[in-house]
């Protein structure tokens, strides 16, 4: 092979694993991100049973019951309510009245199925998303975090 | 009193950092005052920085709640270490710590870089200085750590009772230390490219402080993925949260850059890319300590962030990323470019590590900013989670995990392949064997869980085979062998180390994943379970009252399979001076396997909700971490690679 050509080479093979590496992070992309939603929006926009979303809302008061390892609570955005049932401990900050964004799934009973209970880590913090889903349905009040 | 004094400190400090980044930039062509002048700048910046963290720390220790800060984040009631903790455990007191560790490396180049040419030492310093005045002045301007409140408050707010844990006395002050350490790469390239000179010289002079920085990082990460492992409860150690993205990159990209720069000593090529990555590098390590306080992301680490702080700091960082790019933009053609290479050959080899460690740190990147973008182009709000960092990370670790092996078989210049295939069938054959028989005995099949193993033992054997063969054991008498098992040079031993850690790890990675038991029940006082070969009875349930905090500690007795017994004491605590529960765990750790338990609320009926998981060899995986971090140490008391130990002919003009 002659200089020119082992340049080429070179570059050719470097240019697959990139090429690649990008067509896989793009497919990954599609695949694997998991969407945002409010009970609302959940609600208008018609999310498929089993699909992997992230629910966001307020954990409605006098909602949890607890029995055993088995959660029950309605997650709210003041607008629309969505009965939720977790398997496990749930986050030390978990309580009525806070925000919270639950991963798992729809079922085809209507309920949210949790996977994970996302924490908290500190009294004053909301996650974003429930913020501006609070805001957009008019919920949201100052004092109910930062 | 102090409090004053320590602020003073500061911005006499901002002042000095000024004029040196003045004098260092400007006036480096001018010899040998202006070094000395620089050098004792460095030294100054470092004690008066030093005396402000000081301040601090005594305002914290004696609860001076009249300082801000330590009515917000302390509490008169916590235990002296917390106390000092405490400083980092905000916003503006860990922007000092980051500075002090700032101003360190600046002082410690000034101390060590004495037989640097000292055009570049005047160069490095400048830019360090340049650095150490931005932030400074960012801390001053923006979140003054000295900010003083009247009337003075009777009590302080605590610290956060998740951040009181001896983590935080070591997980912060590594990763800052491992970060900034890459701030004195940046600095030589912004040196290297405004003076045009760049050679293998250069490589072995930043060599050790990427050495280091790296150590520290390394550690670093992996005591924080321990720490979230112990404390936060979930039993998981990594959650491609954006913060532990944002430790990773510069990890991924130091490593890339420890690599190169290898080339650039040993060949005399790879000179831009080499550059490229020590400003990458370094940016990589800003992103990840301000991104999260700049408010754009969220997560676990978020400080409090006001919207006027988080737009400085993308100012600065678009200054000091966009510059930094900008600079090597214009000035990289100057660069004089190495040669061409064989594809099979060490560097090749170590090209190939750069292509894919690069491709990674880029695939992180994506998974971690695509959320930001999509909500700022769309408003559409997405979460991208471990799936997308699985898939494609462990896509493009897999083929960089096997071709690794073969990387310090393989010539310079030009290598045999065929040749390093066959010194290399012994370990392939160690490996296949034990991957067989690990999945005969445990007889759990989960899809991916060989591939991972195979994958791990092959680079675990592979860096064995390594030295075996550089020692020539099989090849001539044992005695001989072994006596140049023992010359070989510690750089040698510290490559081996190294990627014997990486397999280490991968083992870890995967055992842990796919032989993971986990468990949630209700348990009566009395009752047992059992979990992975092991029998946990609850033994009885008591309230107990600790330093600052109320506990509710459950007492278990373990059977382990061999027939010992061992205690554990998982706990329910509340901290009540800022009413927050957390939850300690309880672990155990059996061999490489660990036990974990975790207690959770109580029913009506007394019973109480227990979370079991048995991790078997889970401890691995920051064993790996340590090994790697050990392999760095090593290679750093190699006598080739001390710091000014190269001391080239031409240029050992001392510096005063």
């Amino acid at each position: 092979m002659t200089r020119k050509q082992k340049r080429l080479a070179v570059i050719g093979g470097l240019g697959a694993v990139v090429a690649l590496a990008t067509t896989l992070i793009l497919l990954a992309l599609r695949d694997q991100i998991v969407f945002f939603y409010s009970p609302s929006e959940i609600q208008a926009k018609a999310v498929a049973v089993g699909v992997p979303i992230r629910l966001g809302g307020l954990v409605k008061e006098g909602s949890w019951i607890r029995d055993g390892e088995t959660n029950d609570f309605v997650v709210t955005d003041g607008a629309t309510e969505l009965a939720t049932r977790f398997q496990g401990i749930l986050p030390d900050l978990f309580t009525e009245g806070q925000g919270v964004v639950v991963e798992g799934a729809l079922t085809s009973a209507g309920t949210f199925a949790a996977t994970n209970v996302l924490a908290k880590h500190d009294e004053n913090y909301m996650p974003k998303e429930v913020v501006e889903a609070l805001k957009a349905n008019g919920e949201w009040q100052r004092e109910a975090g930062g | 009193m102090a409090i004053e004094l320590g602020h003073f400190a500061l911005i006499l400090a901002f002042a000095i950092a000024t004029a040196s980044a003045m004098l260092g930039l400007w006036a480096w062509r001018q010899g040998d005052r202006v070094g000395l002048m620089l050098r004792q700048g460095a030294l100054l910046q470092f004690l008066l920085v030093a005396a402000a963290f000081a301040a601090l720390i005594q305002a914290f220790v004696v609860s001076d709640f009249s300082l801000a800060i330590a009515w917000q984040h302390s509490h008169s009631a916590q235990p002296l270490l917390f106390k000092i903790t405490s400083v980092w455990g905000n916003h503006e007191g860990s922007m000092v710590l980051w500075i002090l560790i700032l101003v360190g490396m600046g002082a410690a180049v000034a101390m060590f870089g004495s037989n640097l040419p000292r055009d570049l030492l005047a160069l490095v310093l400048g830019a360090q200085s340049l650095l150490v005045a931005a932030f400074t002045g960012f801390t001053l301007f923006t979140s003054n750590p000295f900010a003083r409140l009247s009337p003075v408050p009777f009590e302080g707010q605590e610290l956060n009772p998740i951040l009181q844990d001896v983590g935080l006395a070591v997980h912060p002050p590594l990763l800052y230390a491992g970060y900034v350490g890459f701030s004195v790469c940046f600095s030589f390239a912004i040196a290297a490219l405004i003076s045009g000179r760049i050679d293998a010289a250069w490589a072995r002079w930043v060599r050790p402080w990427t050495l280091v920085s790296w150590v520290f990082l390394t550690l670093g990460i992996a005591m924080g993925s321990y720490w979230a492992y112990y404390e936060l409860g979930w039993g998981g150690w990594w959650f491609w949260d954006p913060v532990e993205n944002a430790s990773f990159m510069p990890w991924l990209a130091a490593t890339a850059l420890l690599h190169s720069a290898l080339v650039m000593e040993k060949r005399n090529a790879l000179k831009i890319w080499t550059i490229f990555l020590a400003i990458i590098t370094f940016s990589l390590s800003l992103l990840g300590t301000f991104m999260v306080r700049s408010g754009v992301l969220t997560s676990v680490h978020t400080f409090a962030s006001d919207p006027t702080r988080g737009l400085v700091i993308l100012a600065l960082l678009a200054a000091f990323i966009g510059g930094a790019f900008a600079l090597f933009a214009f000035r990289a053609s100057a660069l004089r470019a190495g040669g061409l290479f064989a594809p099979i050959s060490r560097e090749g080899a170590l090209i190939l590590n750069n292509l894919f460690l690069a491709t990674a740190t880029a695939a992180v990147l994506t998974g971690t900013l695509y959320p930001i973008l999509l909500e700022a182009l769309t408003g559409r709000t997405i979460s991208v989670g471990a799936p997308f960092f699985t898939l494609t990370f462990g896509a493009i670790m897999a083929p960089l995990l096997i071709v690794l092996p073969f990387g310090p078989f393989l010539a310079w210049k030009r290598g045999d392949l065929i040749a390093v295939t066959q010194r290399l069938a012994g370990a392939a054959g160690a490996t296949i064997f034990v991957t067989i028989l690990v999945f005969a005995l445990s007889g759990a099949s989960v899809s991916l869980a060989p591939v991972g193993l195979l994958l791990g033992f092959w680079v675990g054997f592979g860096a064995i085979a390594e030295l075996i063969d550089k020692a020539g054991f099989g090849r001539m008498s044992l005695g001989l062998s072994l006596r140049r098992l023992a010359g070989l040079p510690r750089t040698a031993f510290s490559t081996a180390l190294a990627h014997f850690g990486v397999g280490v790890s991968v083992i870890g990675i995967v055992a842990a994943t796919a032989w993971q038991a986990e468990l949630v029940t209700t348990m009566q006082v009395g009752e047992s379970r059992e979990i992975g070969g092991y029998t946990v009875t609850l033994d009885d349930v008591s309230e107990r009252q600790g330093e600052n905090f109320g506990a509710e500690t459950a007492r278990f007795t373990v059977t382990t399979p061999g027939g010992g017994l061992r205690m554990l004491a998982p706990e329910r605590r509340l901290y009540p001076a800022s009413q927050t529960p957390t939850t300690e765990a309880a672990i155990e750790t059996y061999g490489l396997s660990q036990l974990y338990l975790q207690l959770g609320e109580s029913n009506p009926d007394g019973s109480h909700v227990i979370r079991a998981w048995f991790k078997p060899y889970v401890t691995l995986i920051w064993l790996g971490a340590v090994l790697m971090a050990g392999a760095g140490v090593l290679s750093l008391t190699d006598r080739r690679l001390r710091i000014g130990a190269p001391r080239p002919a031409a240029r050992t003009a001392p510096a005063e």
